[in-house]
């Protein structure tokens, strides 16, 4: 049983010696990746309204208005796929790093005024097998 | 003939993060017989494929479970493909192996702790999932998110990685791999955590066959099944032998991992070594799922299945997944018989249950 004892009391060991694999958080923050998916970020200066955002978005989250010029993204319903970014052609639709704070009660209420809930997609009919009688 | 009682084991118990329900029927210490029952955690994924386009339920089937998230994606979207008949280009195919690869190490990791924690030994559970962190900003690094990866899509991958990254990932991962050795050594050699698992939870090789094993559970009694031998991905391209131990016992499950998780390492290694240049996606404009399939891919837990029925339309007509842990119950109440309830948590957690899976 030295073997074990060895190994473990030569971890002790470099952990105590090591830095902290943790950080003070509030004090030190990480820096995100490049890649980090923080929050969505729009530029409406650049927009035309074309709707393709809407369209793409897996959970219709964002909602565009051709005739009022508005645009709105829902960032409770956004899950981040990009598929926004990727398809925007005038790229007003950018990617920051940084993770969006939580939403205070001001930011809700506003966002309450701009933000309209999309029409429900429509049903699809599934057609349903009646159940053969003789089965078991 | 001594007393039966019945113990309840969950929906919510200490060492089990996720809601199984066993009644134990006990003789004294003795468990006698255990009754699953699940269904606290069930999300109607199948009807939900029948009214969402295919292409977004990508984003769902990744959301199946949070540990698999990235196989999850990769089966379904593997699935669909075969259905369309599209030949993925193979920068893409390396990609979804390296990412697979590095899924199923943070996968193990985290059982790694889990399994250590229900043993009592909680520094080793924090040194575990220490470097599991480091595995984590891998993630992030290349894929944007921490938990769901996001790059699998039908046709292909989202996001590359340029090689200069991909070399840095195959240094930065040998430093991540001696650090886990150790800590594997002190796992394998501990005198406590030999007597609890040698020879505990005995599942033999024809039972296992008999009662569908599947994964590390039926690769410890000695099945040399693997299911990335059969061919998807960039897996024949690779040199590896599926990990197989012969004993049965709790501890020849954990020695499955153990080794996988090396053997993972090795596969990101080659993956990064020989990744080809060139696209990443192939373009699926006017081409709609049509027919029936079955899909099949090694998650870190065992086998999944998919099962598709497609007619032509924007979404499928039937989507069905059944998950290796549902395939691993039968077993573990096999193993359950006979044992002390004492050792009820560790032998559960030497399956590596994975319970938002089952349920979906």
């Amino acid at each position: 049983m030295t073997v074990p004892w060895y190994s473990i009391s030569a971890l002790v060991t470099k952990s105590a010696l090591h830095k902290p694999a943790t950080r003070l958080y509030p004090f030190e923050k990480r820096a995100p990746y490049a890649r980090t998916r923080g929050h969505i970020q729009f530029k409406i200066d650049d927009c035309n309204y074309c709707g393709i955002c809407a369209h793409k978005c897996p959970t219709h989250a964002i909602v565009t208005n051709k005739k009022a010029k508005t645009w709105a993204i829902d960032h409770t319903l956004c899950i981040l796929c990009n598929s926004c970014v990727d398809e925007c052609r005038e790229g007003c639709i950018t990617l920051s790093n940084h993770p969006l704070a939580p939403l205070g009660p001001a930011d809700v209420a506003r966002f309450r005024e701009e933000y309209q809930a999309p029409p429900p997609p429509p049903p699809t009919e599934v057609e349903l097998t009646p159940r053969d009688p003789a089965a078991p | 003939m001594a007393n039966r009682t019945i113990v309840p084991f969950g929906p919510q118990h200490p060492v089990l993060p996720e809601p199984i329900h066993l009644d134990l029927e006990l003789e004294d210490e003795t468990v006698m017989q255990a009754l699953p029952s699940v269904g606290y955690v069930h999300r109607g994924l199948e009807l939900l494929a029948e009214h969402h386009d295919y292409l977004d339920m990508a984003h769902v089937a990744e959301r199946i479970c949070g540990i698999c998230s990235f196989i999850h994606s990769q089966g379904y979207c593997q699935t669909v493909e075969g259905l369309m008949g599209l030949e993925v280009p193979p920068r893409a195919v390396y990609l979804r192996t390296m990412w697979a690869e590095i899924s199923r190490i943070q996968s193990h990791l985290l059982w790694f702790g889990l399994v250590a924690d229900a043993f009592g030994y909680e520094s080793l559970f924090q040194h575990s999932w220490r470097i599991r962190e480091q595995i984590v900003d891998i993630i992030e690094e290349t894929a944007g998110g921490r938990v769901i990866y996001g790059t699998c899509k039908v046709g292909g991958v989202r996001r590359d990685v340029d090689n200069e990254t991909l070399q840095r990932i195959g240094r930065h991962i040998r430093e991540i791999e001696a650090e886990y050795n150790e800590l594997a050594d002190i796992f394998r050699n501990d005198r406590t955590i030999r007597k609890r698992t040698v020879g505990i939870g005995m599942l033999e090789p024809e039972n296992a066959h008999a009662l569908g094993a599947v994964g590390p559970v039926a690769r410890a009694s000695g099945i040399a099944f693997d299911g990335r031998r059969l061919g998807y991905a960039a897996y024949p391209e690779l040199d590896w032998e599926p990990v197989v131990e012969q004993a049965g016992d709790s501890f020849a499950r954990c020695e499955v991992r153990l080794r996988e998780i090396n053997q993972s390492f090795d596969l990101i290694a080659q993956c990064i070594a020989r990744m080809p240049d060139g696209e990443i996606e192939v373009s699926i404009k006017g081409k709609r799922p049509q027919g029936e399939v079955m899909g099949r891919l090694e998650q870190p837990r065992g086998e999944v299945c998919y099962y598709m029925q497609a007619d032509g339309k924007k979404n499928l007509q039937r989507f069905r997944v059944r998950t290796p842990t549902f395939a691993n119950i039968a077993p573990l109440v096999h193993m359950l018989k006979g044992c002390d309830l004492a050792d009820v948590p560790v032998i559960t957690l030497s399956i590596d249950p994975c319970v938002s899976c089952t349920e979906r």
